[in-house]
């Protein structure tokens, strides 16, 4: 490469490569250095413990059940929103009357915050609310359960709001990813004698594939990263029975003054969700990376 | 380079600080701005922190005060990181209790214990939750006390006829309550330090102040009446006196809240503290609430070893750091005067710690609970604030827990002995 453009190319990424090291680099470097001590934030860091803070959370029974809420949230999401999603999507792809209206309905609960959708539904879900009243207007009042106050159905609560909230994405993603297939393939498919079923089933959804790909990706971050709407719902409670990993790293890390420990807890969070993409990447993005990055 | 030298300087400065306990305050020379971060985001106390502002600038021309107020949940994030920064606010608030005691060694706060001394009497007792090892590091500006707010119109519709005093009256009281369709006590589990003051005051009746002091000091709770407090929990628990779903109801925020279901009627009672009728009228369009509730203390427990007079409170207050330690403690001294005291008592926002103001509290029910505070044998700071700040999260973890159907009398107290030996 010749100086001139090499002088460009340094001139050009310094700006954002400063950013980027002060603001993520950094950051996560000190977390790492902290993680390795008892510190509560004040004081000077003298309390050097080693790994024992990696210890404690990874033996601790709270941030196990807060690292299988956000599992078992990244599998019922793939599990329900992905037919859910496809089945709308495909639905909504179709010539039908106000689909434009339809679409924007679908759509509409993504734009909202995460902090906004989670008011909203803490008011429909509290004990006589709205959700209990419409269950009960409908003759399915036996449904009616203690949505965010029973350890046993709050993460199931939790969830559904969750899908409200991200249906919609997952609807859009998979129509972008639908019109991007073209039309020939579909008459082709026709004029061969497919029935819809056959051609939805061996045409578009294997040429979906890249979009359900990355949309599982997504979602599967997202699951391990939850953080507002479980902390604005429910804090985590009753009993830690809705805890996530982000809400249990905050409550310790700031809420107790452990940033030693909140430290290892955050390192453990990066370091869950970098290996899931790590792997993801290495064995499920490969085909549809390769022409990319070559 | 410059980069560099600025974060030595910053690193040289923080190991000069660290050095030794608090410093003593200098005295100011010259001209001086304060820097004053407070939790008054809203009326009524912003507009009197606003008036202090002006008037106490007024009268002191050398002092500049620069307020910064800042929501509540802001402090636990933005003290710490201020506290490890070269430029600290001057005046900031303060709870006192664990949460003092881990800013203390930050090595940035003033101790004020020789400047408080002319005028620190004037509050009494209620100093002591700003004391670390004996040295006075802040000053509270409002005592808190935690007690029974209730429906009169829903006890006589029970027919209750005068408020409990005993734990046999309250679950009476509970019973009839019940019998008669209402839900008897309201309380906000989400939040987990409602739940607390249960325990923390079933402690507070089962042990001795002796025997709560040592442990405190010690933080190790060996004695027996700490598992008591429990198994009376779990007993009051049994008799399920609180509202559908309280596992997930909020305590302060919204009609669905806590505060919101006695506000509106839909609950009777609540164990709350005396800013509680203030978040109740926020939640209710009834502007006769006032007239419709009342205040008890927590009843007796049979056979507890503490003084059945003893009261849960705590308060808001102040600390100084080292800069303009001497401006501050004036400043603070001004706080606590009568001027502003009656003041703060008249806006309602919160109980005055100077006895001169009580007169001007709004309420006779304020009136009541401001008295009964200050004829308590003791005020017991909540556990959550007294214990060092992961200490009293881990305790009210636990007690929720116990709330939510899990755990048990010795498990709060071993997950409290845990948490002070260092364990998650």
């Amino acid at each position: 490469m010749p100086v001139a453009r090499r002088l460009e190319l340094a001139l050009l990424l310094t700006p954002a490569l400063l950013l980027f090291g002060l603001f993520v680099l950094a950051p996560m470097a000190i977390a790492g250095f902290y993680s390795a001590y008892d510190w509560n934030g004040f004081g000077p860091l003298t309390d050097f413990v080693g790994w024992r803070n990696y210890a404690d959370a990874l033996t601790g029974k709270v941030f196990q059940d807060a690292f299988w809420h956000n599992a078992v949230i990244a599998v019922l999401s793939i599990a329900v929103q992905l037919p859910l999603s496809i089945g709308l999507a495909l639905l909504l792809n179709r010539r039908l009357r106000g689909r434009a209206a339809l679409r924007a309905i679908v759509f509409a609960p993504y734009v909202l915050s995460e902090a906004i959708t989670a008011v909203v539904w803490l008011m429909v879900l509290q004990p006589g609310g709205f959700a209990d009243r419409v269950l009960g207007a409908v003759g399915l009042g036996d449904l009616v359960q203690q949505w965010l106050a029973d350890p046993e159905v709050v993460l199931y609560t939790l969830f559904g709001v969750i899908t409200w909230k991200y249906l919609g994405f997952g609807i859009i993603l998979l129509l972008a990813g639908l019109q991007g297939i073209p039309e020939e393939l579909r008459e082709a498919a026709a004029l061969d004698g497919a029935t819809p079923w056959q051609t939805t089933r061996h045409v578009l959804l294997p040429l979906l594939g890249p979009t359900v790909r990355i949309w599982v990706f997504l979602s599967v971050i997202g699951s391990l990263q939850l953080f507002d709407l479980v902390w604005i719902m429910t804090l985590g409670g009753p009993a830690n029975a809705s805890t996530t990993m982000a809400t249990y790293l905050v409550d310790h890390g700031f809420k107790r003054y452990e940033i030693g420990y909140g430290s290892a807890v955050a390192v453990l969070v990066f370091v869950v969700c970098f290996a899931f993409a790590l792997l993801y990447q290495r064995f499920a993005l490969r085909r549809d990376t390769e022409g990319a990055l070559g | 380079m410059r980069l560099t030298r600025a974060l030595a300087a910053a690193a040289a400065l923080s190991l000069l600080a660290s050095c030794g306990g608090p410093a003593a305050p200098q005295e100011p020379t010259g001209p001086i701005t304060l820097t004053w971060w407070h939790n008054g985001t809203s009326d009524p106390i912003k507009t009197v922190w606003q008036d202090v502002v002006t008037d106490y600038q007024g009268k002191n021309p050398d002092i500049t005060i620069e307020a910064q107020p800042i929501q509540n949940e802001g402090f636990s994030t933005k003290i710490p990181l201020a506290l490890q920064s070269p430029t600290p606010p001057d005046v900031y608030q303060q709870w006192g209790g664990g949460d003092l005691a881990s800013q203390v060694t930050s090595g940035k706060l003033a101790d004020i214990t020789d400047a408080s001394k002319p005028w620190i009497s004037t509050i009494g007792d209620f100093a002591k939750g700003w004391q670390v090892d004996g040295r006075q590091l802040g000053v509270p500006f409002a005592q808190h006390v935690v007690g029974f707010w209730y429906r009169k119109d829903l006890f006589s519709q029970a027919g209750i006829s005068a408020p409990p005093t005993t734990m046999a009256e309250l679950n009476a009281a509970v019973a009839k309550l019940k019998s008669a369709g209402l839900a008897p006590i309201a309380v906000g589990g989400k939040d987990r330090w409602p739940d607390a003051f249960y325990w923390n005051y079933f402690a507070v009746r089962e042990c001795s102040q002796q025997t709560i002091e040592s442990s405190v000091k010690n933080l190790k709770l060996d004695d027996p009446c700490w598992v008591k407090a429990g198994q009376d929990l779990v007993d009051f628990l049994r008799t399920e006196p609180f509202q559908e779903g309280f596992n997930g109801t909020p305590a302060q925020q919204g009609a669905g809240s806590s505060a919101g279901l006695v506000a509106n009627g839909k609950a009777a009672m609540e164990l709350q503290g005396d800013w509680n009728p203030g978040t109740m009228s926020s939640l209710t369009e009834d502007k006769d609430l006032d007239s419709k509730v009342g205040w008890f203390p927590f009843p007796t427990v049979p056979g507890g070893q503490g003084d059945p007079a003893a009261v849960l409170g705590g308060g808001d207050g102040f600390s100084c750091t080292t800069r303009a330690a001497a401006a501050c403690a004036k400043f603070l001294e001004y706080l606590i005067g009568p001027e502003i005291q009656n003041k703060l008592a008249a806006a309602g926002t919160g109980l005055p710690v100077n006895e001169a103001a009580v007169t001007a509290l709004k309420t006779e029910n304020l009136k009541t609970v401001a008295e009964h505070g200050r004829n308590a044998p003791y005020v017991q700071m909540y556990f959550d604030r007294a214990f060092p700040t992961d200490v009293g999260a881990a305790l009210n973890e636990a007690v929720a827990n116990l709330f939510a159907g899990q755990g048990s009398p010795q498990g709060i107290v071993d997950a409290v002995n845990e948490a002070a030996d260092g364990a998650k």
